[in-house]
């Protein structure tokens, strides 16, 4: 009997929380509010699904139902990765060491 | 157009890349390289998108727009917010996850023939219990993120909202939603699926409104976590790797942080959960009016400058106050000077000092502190004993000794610093009213504490003014 592809999605699944579980832990406690931000921008991945919705719409009605909640999708994750990814920049542009020369 | 199977490998690249950015975080010198990998695992998976689907018919041009409208609204945002405000922006950010998750989930459930998933009315079994649990994820995410932005805003009060029958209230809606997830798979009705949605954007609401502002470490690393598991959800439904990894990785990020926080506090999980200090607790109210009569010491900036001045290590503890105050940067051109006057200084920083998990350590960083002064609790926790000066700016129940002596406080057991052990405390806050846990500190009236009643800034940049 072929296995259930839904079972390979799990397995990637349940290893991801483990590898999740260990990178996390070894974050430094300073840089925990840029792990949260960055946590947050790579989460809108979901983009992805709502791209996918929004182009599924024939050329007749590119705007239906579905399709409309896949463009609202799109600009809300497209606020976060943007959103996400360039405060992180800014916040870990401001971690700096001490200088030697003093 | 390219496969299937080559566009499964590009996503299985940006999980990759995702767990590299994660990675990089272990160490300031490596995060920017990690935030790097964060961004190129992103490109790919958009790119990978556009170039799976190949019609870029006249849609194209509208995602494009809709990207763009949100990508310089992001931007903007990005570039404007004050870093004090970093903890409303994350909690609104986990709002925007949740909320796009819901409406992937409709919208694949509207049309599930765009993702292979059946038709309407006869969707796959299992992609329909994962798209249900991905949608109610993300709308308790969503109503609990903007709950906690309120909060965190001012807009709403930061005190627990309780009523009686709570508790039994919040489990029965849970109970419901398992059971409307099972009804609607079972019937396919769309009016489920409304109902479902309805609920859950309730139930996010209720669980946090009881949750007051101190906890709000706890919030926003558990909404953290929920994102993460509503973006997996989605990510089932869509058979999509880079999905499933990156909300396995924020799942289990948020749920770890969350973790720390309520460790700091010394409190279950479901403590902080189940409602506020406050609402608990009848003793505090008692024992804080016993001892309101009791003396303190108080005293100027010119005190304070002088005390300092004659010291060879000071120890500095900052808290919220120091953020609510916007102290930061005052705070640094006081240890400049005293730098000057060739006394040692670091930082100490609680866990759960501020309202969200490093947020004490981003404000110093802003303030050009270098990160190799700043020391977590653990490090620095033994220090305190040889240090000539403790500079408690901001914080309260963090500093309490009654942590550790008194059995019968409510914040018996929570991890303190020992700022009692320096051979005198500075203590820099507007009044002498207990803190968030509503319990008096024994700190004030300690003999070799030194009260410094007024605002956290003008404070320091008054003492910086007496110490030249």
């Amino acid at each position: 009997m072929e296995i259930d592809p839904f079972i390979f999605r799990l397995s990637i699944f349940i290893l991801s929380i483990f590898i999740g579980y260990y990178v996390v832990w070894s974050v430094t406690p300073s840089l925990h509010t840029p792990l949260m931000s960055v946590t947050n921008a790579i989460s809108s991945v979901i983009i992805v699904g709502a791209i996918i919705s929004a182009l599924a719409g024939n050329s007749d009605s590119i705007f239906n139902t579905s399709s409309l909640f896949g463009f609202l999708a799109i600009a809300l994750a497209a606020i976060n990765i943007f959103g996400g990814f360039l405060v992180t920049q800014r916040m870990l542009a401001m971690y700096k060491k001490k200088k030697k020369n003093k | 157009m390219i496969s299937q199977n080559l566009s499964a490998i590009f996503y299985l690249i940006s999980g990759v890349l995702f767990i590299l950015a994660l990675r990089g975080l272990s160490s300031p010198e490596t995060s920017r390289q990690g935030n790097f990998f964060g961004i190129l695992g992103m490109i790919i998976a958009i790119t990978v998108t556009f170039l799976s689907i190949g019609n870029f018919s006249n849609g194209f041009v509208y995602v494009l727009i809709f990207l763009l409208i949100g990508g310089l609204i992001g931007a903007f945002i990005a570039y404007r917010i004050p870093m004090t405000a970093m903890p409303e922006l994350v909690a609104g950010f986990h709002s925007l996850v949740g909320l796009a998750a819901v409406f992937v989930a409709i919208s694949a459930f509207l049309n599930p023939e765009a993702f292979n998933l059946g038709t309407p009315g006869n969707i796959k079994l299992g992609s329909l219990i994962e798209m249900s649990i991905g949608a109610a994820v993300g709308a308790i995410t969503f109503s609990g993120s903007i709950i906690a932005f309120l909060k965190l805003q001012g807009i709403m009060s930061g005190a627990p909202i309780t009523f009686k029958g709570q508790h039994p209230f919040n489990a029965l809606i849970l109970i419901s939603i398992i059971v409307l997830v099972y009804l609607l798979c079972s019937t396919q009705s769309s009016n489920l699926f409304w109902i479902l949605l309805a609920i859950s954007f309730l139930i996010g609401f209720l669980l946090i409104i009881p949750i007051g502002g101190a906890d709000m470490p706890v919030v926003i690393s558990m909404l953290n976590s929920y994102s993460g598991w509503a973006a997996a959800g989605i990510g089932f439904t869509l058979e999509n790797t880079a999905l499933i990894i990156t909300g396995a990785l924020v799942g289990s990020s948020g749920a770890i942080l969350s973790y720390i926080m309520c460790k700091g506090m010394n409190r279950s999980f479901f403590n902080v959960i189940l409602g506020g200090f406050g609402a608990t607790d009848q003793s505090s109210e008692s024992t804080s009016k016993n001892k309101e009569q009791r003396p303190v010491k108080s005293g100027n900036a010119d005190d304070a400058a002088f005390l300092m001045k004659n010291a060879s290590s000071v120890i500095i503890v900052p808290g919220y106050g120091m953020a609510v105050a916007q102290a930061q940067h005052a705070l640094r051109e006081m240890v400049d000077t005293l730098k000057k006057n060739d006394i040692k200084v670091s930082y100490a920083i609680h866990p759960v000092a501020g309202r969200m998990p490093g947020h004490m350590n981003v404000l110093l960083a802003e303030a050009n502190v270098p990160y190799d002064e700043v020391f977590e609790l653990e490090e620095i926790n033994n220090d305190f004993a040889n240090a000539d000066v403790a500079f408690v700016i901001g914080a309260n129940d963090v500093t309490n000794p009654v942590a550790k002596t008194d059995p019968q406080s409510p914040i018996y057991g929570m991890p303190v610093l020992d700022v009692e052990k320096c051979k005198s405390v500075l203590f820099v806050k507007r009044s002498l009213s207990p803190g968030y846990a509503g319990i008096d500190n024994e700190l004030f009236y300690k003999d070799n504490t030194l009260m410094l009643f007024a605002d956290a800034k003008k404070m320091v940049e008054e003492i910086t003014k007496a110490i030249n």
